[in-house]
């Protein structure tokens, strides 16, 4: 028998497969009529000015950090979510606290002004 | 006689190949081969159909006709821009990062087609009938925003940069409340295998029992799948095309298809974990389960396409306040309200 990650994995191969063979035949038959000014960044007519590749805004760093926090908390929430109906009470109350605790965070970041776009 | 039509063709090659003497490994490799291939043209088939969709709903809602002069009805439209997109010159920006940029394309359609293999698309019809199913679709799911972010970044553009770093922030802020949202219905079934799931509605729907759920995993999906009121990542008045302003071509195509595959894996969860699966209504039996599926998939997307051409867009610090204010505790508070109802059901004796 085939497992379903064996399944997947033929997935997988045969996805990038597609995707490489369609990029693959557009460069069998795209015509190609190269000057320079073709291969610069697009900016609606205008040259760029200084380097693209620089540190960018702060604020989106503080969605990452939280994004990492509660998603590490949903990891541990599906399991428990599973088992729900035949953990009981003590567990339900144990999951209360703690996304009590994560709420906690939560208000503290906006309390703190995380979450506001400045 | 519709009903097994599928499944039928699938028995009927595996016992051909039996017939054959194929060893077993290798019939059920030709198997899944057969189903990747069968899926993977029902999806080109839809999303070209998609696009032809969208366009024409949103001329009809905006009193236009719409593209009319390609093929019938202008059925063959989607068909002529792929053709037109396939001859054109892949252009690779001089400073970009030319690996990442070109893999970026190649693997924008990967995420979504792993996810098909799980989704049950009639009784008996999932690909792989795999018992973490909800699970492997949302972590798969979250890969998306990495590849955005790879053709964003690689692009050497300023356009393309503010574009995927806003692909990031709003799909990373938005996958919280949609994760979360489908708890609810994982905690009222006990299990994360689809099939499961859609068997436990056979009487309620979850979009009844879990409504909140329903409409914060429908706000979410609209924004994951970065449409309108949320596609601030590609909103052309401000930043041309977002992360693709520098894909043009086949790579620009990609990521157009890949759209469309999301939109339709996205309503495909609806339909899975909210409307009842491949389920009857009112015992209609006499239409082929996969058809149900089918209608219901389709009901979902042309709900996306009525939203995106009535809202107009939405500013990025009401988008964040949104998703971090307001669906993110809401979804919490219906995970604590759902336990609570649970037990509460359990004491009166439901």
């Amino acid at each position: 028998m085939l497992s379903p990650w064996g399944a997947v994995f033929i997935f997988l191969a045969v996805g990038i497969v597609f995707g490489a063979g369609g990029i693959a035949t557009s460069f069998l038959v795209h015509p190609r009529r190269q000057y320079a000014s073709k291969y610069e960044p697009y900016e609606c007519g205008m040259e760029t000015i200084g380097p693209t590749w620089v540190q960018f805004k702060t604020s989106y760093f503080l969605y990452a950090l939280l994004f990492v926090i509660f998603d590490v908390e949903t990891i541990y929430l599906y399991p428990w979510a599973v088992k729900f109906q035949s953990l009981g009470l003590f567990a339900f109350i144990e999951m209360l606290v703690f996304i009590f605790i994560l709420v906690v965070g939560l208000w503290y970041a906006w309390k703190e002004g995380a979450l506001e776009w400045m | 006689m519709g009903e097994n039509l599928f499944t039928g063709i699938a028995a009927w090659l595996s016992a051909l190949l039996n017939a054959a003497g194929v060893p077993l490994i290798a019939n059920d490799i030709i198997l899944m081969v057969v189903k990747f291939v069968a899926i993977l043209v029902f999806i080109l088939v839809n999303v070209l159909w998609l696009v032809y969709m969208e366009r024409k709903v949103s001329a009809y809602i905006q009193c236009r006709i719409g593209p009319n002069r390609v093929g019938p009805k202008g059925l063959l439209q989607t068909v002529a821009d792929i053709g037109k997109l396939l001859s054109k010159e892949i252009i690779i920006p001089r400073l970009s990062d030319k690996i990442v940029f070109l893999l970026a394309p190649v693997l924008i359609f990967v995420p979504p087609l792993m996810i098909m293999v799980v989704v049950p698309w009639g009784r008996d019809m999932a690909a792989v009938n795999m018992n973490i199913g909800v699970f492997y679709f949302l972590a798969l799911a979250s890969l998306s925003t990495l590849i955005f972010w790879m053709g964003g970044w690689s692009s050497y553009n300023k356009y393309s940069l503010v574009g995927a770093m806003r692909v990031v922030a709003q799909m990373v802020s938005y996958e919280l409340p949609l994760v979360l949202a489908l708890l609810g219905v994982i905690m009222l079934t006990g299990t994360l295998n689809m099939n499961t799931i859609i068997e436990a509605q056979r009487h309620t729907w979850f979009i009844f029992a879990q409504p909140l759920a329903f409409l914060i995993y429908f706000i979410a999906g609209v924004s994951e799948t970065n449409r309108t009121p949320f596609d601030l990542v590609e909103g052309e008045s401000e930043i041309i095309a977002g992360p693709y302003t520098e894909y043009s071509g086949m790579g620009y195509a990609m990521f157009m298809l890949a759209e469309y595959a999301n939109v339709m894996l996205v309503s495909i969860m609806c339909t899975v974990m909210f409307l009842g699966g491949w389920l009857a209504p009112f015992g209609w039996t006499f239409i082929p389960s996969w058809f149900w599926f089918f209608i219901k998939v389709y009901v979902m997307i042309f709900i996306f396409m009525w939203i995106r051409w009535t809202y107009p867009r939405i500013r990025v610090d009401q988008l964040m306040g949104f998703g971090w204010k307001v669906l993110v505790p809401l979804s919490l508070a219906n995970i604590f309200v759902t336990g609570v109802g649970m037990y509460i059901y359990r004491a009166i004796g439901w």
